[in-house]
């Protein structure tokens, strides 16, 4: 992207929506396949239009059968195919999670290298819409713990509109981990905003106080409490990982050293979560850097419940980010 | 398996069939309701309508008794009613109120009753069938004469599970009830794109399941149907599917804008409306007249009112219980 290059106001869903229109446009073995992606419009009407411009044999309705298609994209993508499979949501990720753990991540493997699976499925994860315990968890830190995939979480526009091609180009499945409070984000992208690598994390602010380490739905939440932070004068970094599996635990090593103090905030439990492994590494990489021990910010550890003041008690908050930094700041400032 | 045609009863007792008029007005109003308050956003998260097709549950919740147990959808507030659990725990549930029949932690997905014999309110497409192969497996093992009945969509009918179950039910000779609630469409995804075989009787039937299907719109065929497969079910001849043809006339949840159907199709179908036919049917034969018409729909209005006073005076539970319920510790009082 130049400098000076002219900017559009677009959504998240608009970006993620571009992204699989130009890979239909750029591969002929790209198709979109899922349920209600087509005549429906994407059950976040993130595919809406497409089947009018590119057919039903590339935007492909399947029906309720999970283990199913996403077993097809597997076969599809060891067969010469480019598929993009959507699943609505992680929930429902987990009727396919044999597919996905026994075969997607294991063939390249058991096949002693010959055989690999460019796959992408992508799926809408987390809470905030008052949906309950099926349909609102963040299993995506699940997702990172199987060796053989690779899992990201775009929380941004050029995220949402530049890893997809890249994931493509991937020689391995990966999976994309897409907020369901994201879609209709909007803002403004660089019209000719394209392919982004998807092996770094990204430092959305940079400060010098403490490293707020986090990804996907609570990038929002974390940018809002570092501002509130900087207005008492804390002045905290915020480092996007973008990518859960595999972690660049350099750039999260090198933020803790400039910084010495780490929260991880993320919407996954906080139990065998992805954020205990990313507080591990730091312990590993950068214990006597540390001026305080590594903070953690998770979901309660209870299924989401619908009521609207639990689910917002449940869920990491921007109040609760201050709160902890505040705190840990306490006489070390 | 031979497939039954459903038998008219011209001589439908008064009493009876004003019963069940009045518990098919009872659902299309209540949910009328919930519609509103949704627009008011008092009640969130996903909210379904059955509205259209009334004489399913009508019909089918009729041939069970209170030992009977029942497992349902997401589309579950009229079984949910009819089977006895109040309006008003109804109401405050989808409020969030902890006066809710699931304390509020479910919402309008997930009703819950077990004082009802009601579990469920299950949000995982197919996810309740295992659960009534169960029920009915407990049922059997402990030679109790017991029906569980089991409601899902078409659309469920796609997932391994069901098959799965299927087997299991006719393999084990389960005292199970399938209602299958064909509405011809599983979110935007018409039947006949869904589905090799659409004549979803045969697919039970396949598996050595006495199987019929059942006119939807007819609450007395329901009614009638369900009474013969659950006296089948109950005497020990192992497990009956119905399917119940019939057509939702809202969209699928509150957001649909319903670019997957013909405008025309719906109208055509209600001109089928369970409930306009019926009275009808039962005005022209002399069994129903205004007054009692007026009564039905005043009795109705006013159980409606009672509950959206209930729901509005309800409580909210306290922060400090979020984690309840994870563990069986404690139970609700
Ligand atoms: C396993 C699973 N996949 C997808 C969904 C999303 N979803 C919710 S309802 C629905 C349609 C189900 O249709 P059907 O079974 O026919 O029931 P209906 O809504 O028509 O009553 C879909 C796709 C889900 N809840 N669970
Ligand atoms: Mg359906």
């Amino acid at each position: 992207m130049s400098p000076d290059a002219q900017k559009v106001k677009i959504t998240y869903r608009e970006a993620m929506r571009q992204a699989i229109r130009d890979a239909l446009i750029r591969d002929q073995r790209v198709f979109l396949m899922g349920e209600d992606v087509g005549a429906y419009g994407g059950c976040y009407a993130v595919s809406k239009g497409l089947l009018e411009e590119f057919g039903p044999d590339r935007i492909r309705d399947t029906p309720l059968s999970e283990s199913a298609f996403v077993g097809a994209g597997i076969g599809a993508a060891m067969n010469g195919m480019r598929p993009i499979v959507e699943i609505m949501t992680v929930n429902f990720s987990l009727l396919a999670l044999d597919q996905i753990v026994n075969n997607a991540a294991t063939i390249l493997h058991m096949s002693g290298g010959q055989i690999n699976i460019p796959l992408v499925i992508r799926m809408t994860t987390g809470a905030g819409r008052q949906l309950a315990a099926q349909h609102s968890h963040s299993l995506e830190g699940w997702y990172a713990h199987i060796p053989g995939i690779k899992v990201l979480a775009p929380a941004t526009l050029e995220d949402a509109r530049g890893m997809l091609w890249t994931a493509l180009e991937d020689p391995d499945p990966v999976l994309i981990f897409e907020h369901g409070t994201l879609y209709n984000m909007e803002g403004e992208m660089a019209v000719d905003a394209g392919a982004v690598e998807i092996s770094k994390a990204a430092v959305r602010r940079a400060g010098t106080d403490v490293s707020l380490i986090t990804y996907g739905g609570t990038l929002g939440k974390t940018i809002q409490a570092a501002e509130q932070l900087a207005a008492s004068g804390v002045d905290a970094e915020v480092v996007d990982l973008r990518t859960l599996r595999p972690l660049d635990t350099e750039s999260i090593l090198d933020s803790v050293m400039r910084t010495h103090r780490a929260v991880v905030i993320d919407e996954g439990w906080r139990s065998g979560s992805i954020s205990a492994e990313i507080s591990a590494r730091i312990m590993e990489g950068a214990f006597y850097e540390l001026d305080l021990p590594v903070e953690r910010i998770c979901s309660a550890e209870v299924p989401m419940p619908y009521a609207r003041h639990l689910e917002e008690a449940a869920l990491p908050q921007a109040s609760t980010i201050v709160a902890t930094v505040t705190r840990m700041m306490g006489g070390h400032g | 398996m031979a497939l039954q045609p459903t038998i008219a009863t011209p001589n439908l007792d008064a009493g009876h069939a004003i019963a069940l008029l009045r518990d098919m007005v009872r659902i299309r109003r209540f949910e009328e309701k919930a519609a509103e308050l949704y627009s008011a956003s008092k009640i969130r998260g996903f909210l379904h309508l059955y509205i259209g097709e009334e004489a399913v549950a009508v019909g089918a919740m009729r041939a069970l008794r209170p030992e009977d147990a029942v497992v349902a959808t997401y589309r579950e507030h009229g079984h949910a009613l009819l089977r006895g659990v109040s309006a008003d725990s109804i109401m405050a549930e989808m409020y969030g109120k902890q006066e809710g029949c699931s304390r509020g932690r479910g919402g309008s997905m997930h009703l819950f009753d077990a004082a009802t014999r009601f579990y469920g309110g299950n949000a995982i497409v197919g996810g309740g069938l295992p659960l009534a192969i169960g029920f009915a497996l407990a049922d059997k093992l402990q030679h109790r004469q017991r029906v569980t009945a089991c409601f899902f969509g078409d659309g469920a009918v796609a997932e391994g599970e069901f098959h799965e179950c299927m087997n299991l039910a006719a393999l084990w000779k389960l005292p199970v009830l399938l209602c299958c609630e064909n509405n011809l469409y599983a979110m935007g995804t018409a039947l006949k794109r869904a589905q090799s075989q659409t004549d979803l009787s045969l697919k039970a039937a396949a598996y050595e399941i006495a199987s019929w299907p059942v006119d939807g719109m007819d609450v007395v065929a329901c009614e009638e149907a369900a009474q013969r497969a659950a006296l089948a079910v109950r005497s020990g001849e192992g497990p009956c599917f119905l399917e119940f043809r019939t057509y939702r006339f809202r969209a699928h949840s509150m957001y649909d804008p319903q670019l997957y159907r013909d405008k025309r199709e719906v109208e055509e179908w209600k001109k089928r409306d369970p409930i306009a036919t019926f009275q009808n049917r039962l005005t022209t034969q002399g069994v129903l007249d205004d007054a009692n018409m007026k009564r039905i729909e005043d009795e109705v209005a006013s159980e409606i009112e009672k509950a959206i006073a209930f729901a509005e005076s309800g409580t909210w539970e306290p922060i400090e219980d979020l984690t309840r319920f994870a563990y069986s510790g404690e139970k609700p009082t």
